[in-house]
């Protein structure tokens, strides 16, 4: 069942073009990686898609989540929307966590906003969501403060955050970017044991070709502010059809392969 | 510079001998006792997480910084406090990110001259624009680059600035603190094959710190895993990619996302 669907999405900054004629649509349980450079739009589009674009920016087109269009609707209404039906994560945590209140609270807070539980019901479900995203004591790790944790638990954190009101579509913009690549791998395995259990539908951004293969089935390539490619991940690792996601692809390959354990660095 | 002795025989151009530095009010070390050896001709890679202590080492080895205790030396003599102009010339680095390291307010040609300004080599204003426009080449850029600014560039074409900077008074060693972490994957590949390009054709020696042992991999055939401040494994990059032996090194052999490995080997 489609979820959320964009129909030539196009977005601009007064006459510029920043994303031109962008369709696509997640179904419920669809993995989908969006990747592109710097620049790509990709980030715009992800913005666009939680009614959180940029003043003085306009977008055309359709943006349908759960049968009803929202482009161009006011900020009331995408209210609604954000956090409940669609929820974000972002490559830096910190800037998504408020500094000052316990992390407890603010996985608490959209609980309260959007299913009316009382303060207690709300911070009991953020120690069990703390459990689910497998962090350590979560009784106490709650009343912790953003700074007091490591990145890598408080992008944790951010994923309670974001699923806790179950929402139907998770949109990951480069979550791991910031993160160690020891890190980086825990946190790709916790996501796609999120997604799996709870069956949200995952829109993963991110210029990483190798880690957006790892965990999405479908890939949509983006290239100045166009898709350029769309296909099942196999595909287009395999038969690339633009030359940009060819190109994406030996690059990553080359990458890949001279970190190999077998045969890498040999080459020099 | 055409040296007939094998590398392992050389002397270490730059070394460091158990390198501690701890940090006001911290309370483990940043660097806890390394040993370093930076051999002409043997570009090094130093690889680890955050809060490894690469960056430390790195900053010890540019002289920037001095170690709680241990010895940094530069082709045998002690590195002393005021960094010898010898040193200074022989030694450049190149950091992350190209925007902050750019002053804005510079043309690209003074930006590429100041380490000859500063060193006060190079001649005089007209030998000094003849060795920008050669390294500005060298960098492929073209030599009326110059005249432009760095917000005009992109940024890989911003990171060439900075490398061309750094080659401006024909340093023997290139210290790379993460020059491509900031960078698109393609436009990383380039600069990735710049710096291999100025290594074989310019014989220099890069100590190139990241967090990425695949670009290491491509630069340096030494190479140090750094966890915690000390080093956990050092060796022939070959040997460490295909048979790490310590536990972390293998662990962060294991993160590294991939691609599936029919394809990769495909390509």
């Amino acid at each position: 069942m489609t979820v959320l669907e964009t129909t030539g999405l196009s977005i601009a900054l007064d006459r510029e073009p920043l994303v031109r004629d962008v369709s696509f649509a997640l179904d419920t349980r669809d993995r989908v990686g969006l990747i592109g450079e710097s620049g790509s739009g990709k980030s715009l589009t992800a913005l666009a898609l939680l009614g959180l674009l940029p003043a003085g920016m306009r977008a055309s087109g359709r943006i349908v989540i759960d049968g009803r269009d929202y482009l161009g609707a006011p900020d009331r209404q995408w209210r609604r929307v954000r956090g409940r039906t669609v929820s974000i994560v972002f490559q830096e945590p910190l800037t998504a966590l408020d500094p000052l209140m316990p992390v407890g609270r603010q996985i608490a807070g959209p609980l309260r906003l959007h299913q009316g539980l009382n303060r207690s019901d709300a911070e009991r479900r953020a120690i069990e969501w703390c459990e689910r995203v497998h962090l350590p004591d979560p009784a106490r790790l709650v009343r912790a403060l953003p700074h007091e944790i490591s990145g890598g638990q408080r992008q944790r954190v951010a994923l309670a955050m974001a699923l806790a009101c179950r929402p139907r579509v998770l949109i990951a913009d480069e979550p791991t970017t910031a993160l160690d690549v020891t890190v980086q791998a825990q946190i790709l395995a916790l996501l796609d044991e999120l997604i799996e259990e709870t069956g949200v539908a995952l829109l993963f951004i991110s210029h990483d070709l190798p880690v957006v293969a790892g965990l999405a089935r479908h890939l949509l390539v983006m290239r100045d502010g166009r898709l350029v490619e769309s296909g099942p991940v196999d595909d287009v690792l395999r038969r690339p059809r633009s030359d940009y996601a060819r190109q994406l692809v030996t690059s990553a390959a080359r990458v890949t392969r001279l970190a190999r354990p077998a045969g890498g660095g040999e080459d020099r | 510079m055409s040296e007939p002795m094998p590398a392992e025989g050389r002397e270490p151009i730059l070394s460091g001998h158990q390198l501690t530095r701890q940090f006001a009010g911290r309370s483990h070390r940043a660097l806890d006792g390394v040993d370093v050896a930076v051999r002409p001709g043997v570009s090094l890679g130093i690889v680890g997480e955050s809060g490894a202590g690469k960056s430390t080492l790195l900053r010890l080895l540019l002289g920037v910084d001095r170690p709680t205790s241990g010895e940094v030396r530069f082709a045998g003599q002690p590195l002393d406090r005021a960094r010898s102009r010898e040193f200074r010339r022989q030694v450049q680095v190149v950091f992350q990110d190209p925007r902050s390291s750019l002053n804005p307010r510079m043309s690209v040609a003074s930006i590429v001259a100041e380490p000859l300004r500063s060193l006060r080599i190079g001649g005089d204003r007209a030998a000094r624009s003849a060795r920008v426009a050669e390294v500005l080449t060298a960098v492929g850029l073209r030599p009326e680059d110059g005249r432009r600014y760095p917000h005009e560039f992109s940024g890989g074409q911003r990171q060439r600035i900075a490398i061309a900077r750094a080659l401006a008074p024909a340093p023997r060693v290139l210290l790379a603190d993460e020059p491509v972490s900031a960078l698109d994957v393609s436009v990383r590949l380039q600069i990735i094959d710049l710096l291999r390009d100025l290594v074989d054709r310019l014989g220099l020696t890069l100590v190139l710190v990241s967090h990425d042992l695949a670009i290491v991999s491509q630069l340096c055939p030494e190479v140090l895993v750094m966890r915690h401040g000390r080093v956990v494994e050092r060796g022939a990059t070959a040997d460490v990619l295909t048979r790490p032996v310590d536990g972390y090194t293998r662990a962060l052999l294991a993160a590294i996302p991939q691609l599936p490995t029919d394809l990769v080997e495909e390509q």
